[in-house]
């Protein structure tokens, strides 16, 4: 069925009796936008995971609205890593990649997302395309991707398709779809089971067409494609469900988990989908989405129902955060529980708006005016998505501050199979108290050990004070006094060395002590610890640890950092070269979690990381560990 | 014993407010500041309507009139410069049983905050706001305000303000969803009164823009206004603020206006003078926000560990 003039598609590693059986693989669908891409890769991530694998997908995200079809910028699609373990991170060059035009692979190819010997399956039809200029275009590609290593394989999906449907360009992922599930041997009954789901309310004529192009990917790859592998499932420890969602899908059930009944948002990438997701199912919990009219008004409208009682949520990215921050300064300085959630992406404007960055830990820590201890936790994985919307809201309310919860795009947009929640109704707030407020009792009724104090809400007779974002003595009267602002102050840091005094000191993955130890925080967990296994897998005494709180820091950090003839942050983020032109220690910029445990330390921490705009790479963390492990050996 | 009847009794109200118990701190507005007039016909009114004061919450932004809550006894809440209404939004949005009072300013309200104030109007959320209208900022020392007049001297404009002044009322007019509009003087308690009172009567965001003087830094704004009564319009009508035959006669202008014409109240707010002086737009049926954004604030535990469960059921594998 393939042309004569394709490349030979059979694979002489492979035999055609049975699978190959292998431990993991990376597996790419890239089109065009609209092609439906990710939708194909999302149900061949659910079909693995429902099949036991472990599973991360990450989203490849075009630049623009509406980029010109077949052209670099207009890549998109869908990433998924599949395999016989618990899957972290997206990990580093791809395995398989089905390209439904050439153009697409080129900004992929600049990503380094290919190594040689990726095997690319791209549509052919561009060969004979009545348009010269498409043609030799596609020519020239296939030659370049060739010489450069890459296994062409072209396709003709297109001239297969249109024996099942007219209108092939809407069917083909679900043929893409079938061609992998033969190659990686998918029960295609559940393939089926989920087109009925998807296109159910279409009606059986369009659940039909698209099982009759799945079954016909499938018989494809059959009849003319070689790869064929098993990827036997993950063995768990447990027995307990599953759920598989998306870190801002997460972060949605987290906030209808604690209980907490409102967010207030505005749109900004890459948060606004876990407001999307809330905005359909929040009522099953009572909640409302409120859409404010700006950034400003989405944390003054939380305040106010916060201040009112009702805890509330908002959900933003960086620049959001950025135009929050008076409102920020004085929901801490009067003490009202907020929960606000960052999921940060790159630079200000439409800078980066779909891609990682890791850049507002500081901003989060520091960015008001005046002095503003608040509490930032930061989520390492999806389910942590989950669990840690639940803590920001009790953390909030006990200790009456702001949470920032730090997660990241890699973050919102990778999907996961985690332990489903077990729903228990101590996560929910409890029902605001109406009764009398207690005479005598100021409205900072401040404990001078810990800071805390109780808060009385609006209802509460007697309880009646006016919250001012002038310095205030403990009964909420302005102050003009030196002393009461000092002490309001005190009390409100007081509160974070309480907080601190209740943490553990982090766990090491790896040996306690070594040569070379990785610090992160957020979404590189996975990619930090898989660069750890592997080093350590080959002898070298590297360890990591990972932050999930960043103010308070965990304790016993300088400790375990003495432990360690170099310590390395791994971030997300700028920071100088060490041996970059003009840089001293005088001078250099480190990047933003290094800032936080120099200063807190004392320790001479090194940093390392990129703006790529990508997810964190395993493969390129042990490059650097190479680089940090041989220059140390120099050393001595 | 006595000869009482055994179903005797009486009905004796279980509490009773006083004035007292809606004052706050002691005000520290200058000698002659409308403030005082304004603070002090909204404690007359809590104490005519009984509001619970821990049912009541008073919220401002930054500016002389937003020191308010700090003079009344009811919850209060002194924000940020421009954000009192973000704020007094979110308090009602899970709480629709509390009263709301904003106070704020031309400047809190129409530079600054004017974002908000546009969007405010078009969530119509039920509260009664009082936009103190001195035309100048004062709490900063004298600098334009939107609605400072032209040609006006201020610290920022020594040579006199370029721009024509905005008109709140016609800009009000022109938002969807607008549903009770007021404009009154400082300095007629019986009008100030009955225009609030209207305000706090109806269910919806009512907007009361208060021509308030500033004795210190802008009192010639306002002169021509004291001193020609002429320069302004009184609206009348039996759907408008109810105004008293010693009060109406202090009047030389006055204008018949049903509240609900739209067009009408228009061409009121429209000329420079005479300022009108009334009821100017009235809609009982505009749908409130908090309408929609309390529903479930009831929801018992059991039920949301339900609805979670069902969440999360979408996601099973």
């Amino acid at each position: 069925m393939t042309k004569e003039t394709s490349q030979p598609v059979k694979n002489n590693d492979a035999t055609s009796k049975t699978p190959k059986r292998i431990d993991e693989h990376i597996v790419e669908i890239v089109s065009d936008s609209g092609e439906g891409a990710q939708k194909a890769g999302q149900t061949f991530g659910t079909i693995s995971a429902k099949m036991g694998n472990g599973v991360w997908t990450v989203e490849i995200i075009p630049a623009e609205i509406q980029p010109p079809t077949r052209s670099p910028a207009g890549a998109s699609g869908i990433r998924v890593r599949l395999g016989s373990h618990y899957m972290t991170n997206m990990g580093d060059a791809a395995d398989i990649v089905v390209a439904l035009n050439e153009q697409v692979l080129y900004s992929r190819i600049a990503t380094h997302a290919y190594k040689p010997g990726t095997v690319i399956l791209l549509e052919n039809k561009w060969e004979t395309d009545p348009n010269p200029e498409i043609r030799e275009q596609y020519k020239t590609a296939v030659a370049e991707f060739r010489e450069n290593g890459l296994v062409v394989h072209e396709v003709p999906m297109e001239e297969e398709c249109l024996k099942h449907t007219p209108k092939p360009r809407l069917g083909k992922n679900m043929f893409v779809l079938g061609m992998l599930c033969h190659i990686y041997s998918r029960d295609l009954e559940k393939g089926n089971n989920e087109i009925e789901a998807t296109f159910g309310r279409k009606g059986k004529k369009v659940v039909e067409i698209n099982q009759n192009l799945l079954q016909a990917g499938y018989d494809f790859a059959q009849g003319n494609l070689d790869y064929w592998y098993e990827i036997p499932p993950w063995k768990r420890d447990s027995t307990d469900p599953l759920i598989v969602n998306n870190g801002n899908q997460a972060v949605g059930l987290g906030v209808m988990a604690s209980g907490m009944d409102l967010v207030s948002m505005y749109p900004i990438t890459p948060a606004t989908s876990a407001s999307h997701y809330l905005a359909e199912v929040y009522d099953k919990v009572g909640g409302f989405v409120h859409q404010a009219e700006d950034e400003i008004a989405a944390v003054g409208f939380a305040i106010g129902s916060s201040y009112a009682g009702k805890t509330a949520c908002t959900i933003t990215s960086g620049p959001g955060l950025a135009l929050k921050t008076e409102f920020l300064a004085l929901a801490v300085m009067t003490e009202i529980p907020l929960v606000v959630v960052v999921v940060q992406r790159g630079g200000p404007s439409t800078g980066l708006p779909t891609k990682v960055e890791q850049g507002d830990l500081l901003a989060s820590l520091y960015g008001e005016p005046g002095d503003t201890p608040k509490i930032v936790i930061a989520a390492a994985t999806i389910e942590e998505c989950f669990h840690f919307v639940i803590m920001a809201r009790k953390l909030a309310e006990t200790f009456r501050t702001t949470v920032i919860l730090l997660t990241d795009a890699n973050l919102a947009t990778g999907v996961q199979p985690y332990p489903r929640p077990k729903a228990k109704a101590e996560w929910m707030a409890a029902p605001i108290d109406q009764s009398d407020w207690k005479k005598g009792v100021p409205p900072f009724d401040w404990d001078e050990e810990t800071g805390l104090s109780p808060r009385p809400i609006v209802g509460q007779a007697g309880g009646q004070y006016v919250l001012t974002g002038l310095a205030h003595t403990n009964n909420s009267k302005v102050a003009y006094d030196r002393e009461s602002n000092q002490r309001g102050c005190n009390m409100r840091s007081r509160k974070l060395a309480t907080l601190y005094s209740t943490l553990k000191p982090p766990k090491i993955h790896g040996d306690q002590e070594g040569d070379l130890l990785m610090v992160g925080w957020g979404s590189t967990l996975g990619a930090i610890e898989e660069a750890v296994d592997k080093m350590r897998a080959e002898g070298h005494k590297v360890s990591s640890l990972h932050l999930r709180f960043l103010s308070p820091l965990e304790p016993g950090l300088k400790e375990i950092f003495s432990r360690f003839k170099k310590v390395l942050t791994v971030e997300i983020n700028y920071s100088d070269e060490a041996d970059a032109p003009l840089i001293e220690s005088g001078n250099r910029r480190y990047s933003q979690l290094a800032v936080l445990l120099r200063t807190q330390t004392l320790v001479d921490v090194d940093c390392w990381g990129n703006v790529y705009g990508q997810p964190m790479q395993p493969g390129l963390i042990c490059e650097e560990l190479f680089r940090h492990l041989n220059a140390m050996k120099g050393e001595n | 014993m006595f000869g009482l009847k055994a179903d005797w009794s009486l009905d004796i109200k279980q509490r009773y407010f006083t004035l007292g118990d809606y004052i706050g701190g002691e005000p520290r507005w200058c000698p002659g500041c409308g403030d005082h007039a304004v603070l002090t016909t909204v404690q007359r009114i809590c104490r005519d309507k009984q509001l619970p004061p821990e049912k009541t919450v008073t919220v401002s932004g930054i500016g002389c009139s937003s020191r308010m809550p700090h003079y009344v006894g009811t919850y209060g809440f002194h924000g940020i410069h421009g954000r009192a209404l973000p704020v007094a939004c979110g308090i009602k949005s899970r709480r629709p049983e509390l009263d709301i009072w904003v106070a704020t300013g031309d400047g809190d309200c129409y530079s600054i905050g004017a974002g908000h104030w546009l969007h405010a109007v078009r969530y119509n959320m039920n509260m009664t706001v009082l936009v103190f209208d001195n035309s100048i900022y004062g709490l900063t020392k004298k600098q334009t305000s939107p609605t400072t007049p032209i040609g006006f001297k201020s610290n920022t404009h020594p040579k006199g303000a370029i721009l024509a002044p905005l008109n709140p009322l016609t800009a009000t007019l022109g938002i969807s969803n607008v549903s009770f509009l007021a404009q009154t003087i400082d300095w007629n308690p019986a009008h100030l009164y009955e225009t609030i009172k209207a305000a706090h009567d109806h269910r919806g965001f009512s907007l009361v823009n208060i021509i308030q003087r500033c004795p210190v830094f802008s009192p010639e704004a306002f002169k021509h206004l004291q001193e020609d009564p002429s320069n302004l319009l009184l609206l009348t009508h039996e759907k408008g603020i109810p105004v008293e035959k010693n009060i109406s006669r202090l009047f030389p202008n006055q204008q018949e206006h049903d509240p609900s014409n739209m067009s009408e109240a228009y061409d009121v707010a429209l000329p420079k003078l005479p300022k009108p002086v009334g009821l100017l737009y009235h809609n009982p049926d505009v749908p409130c926000y908090e309408d929609f954004s309390s529903v479930g604030k009831d929801m018992g535990v059991e039920e949301k560990l339900a609805g979670l469960n069902t969440a999360l059921d979408q996601f099973a594998i």
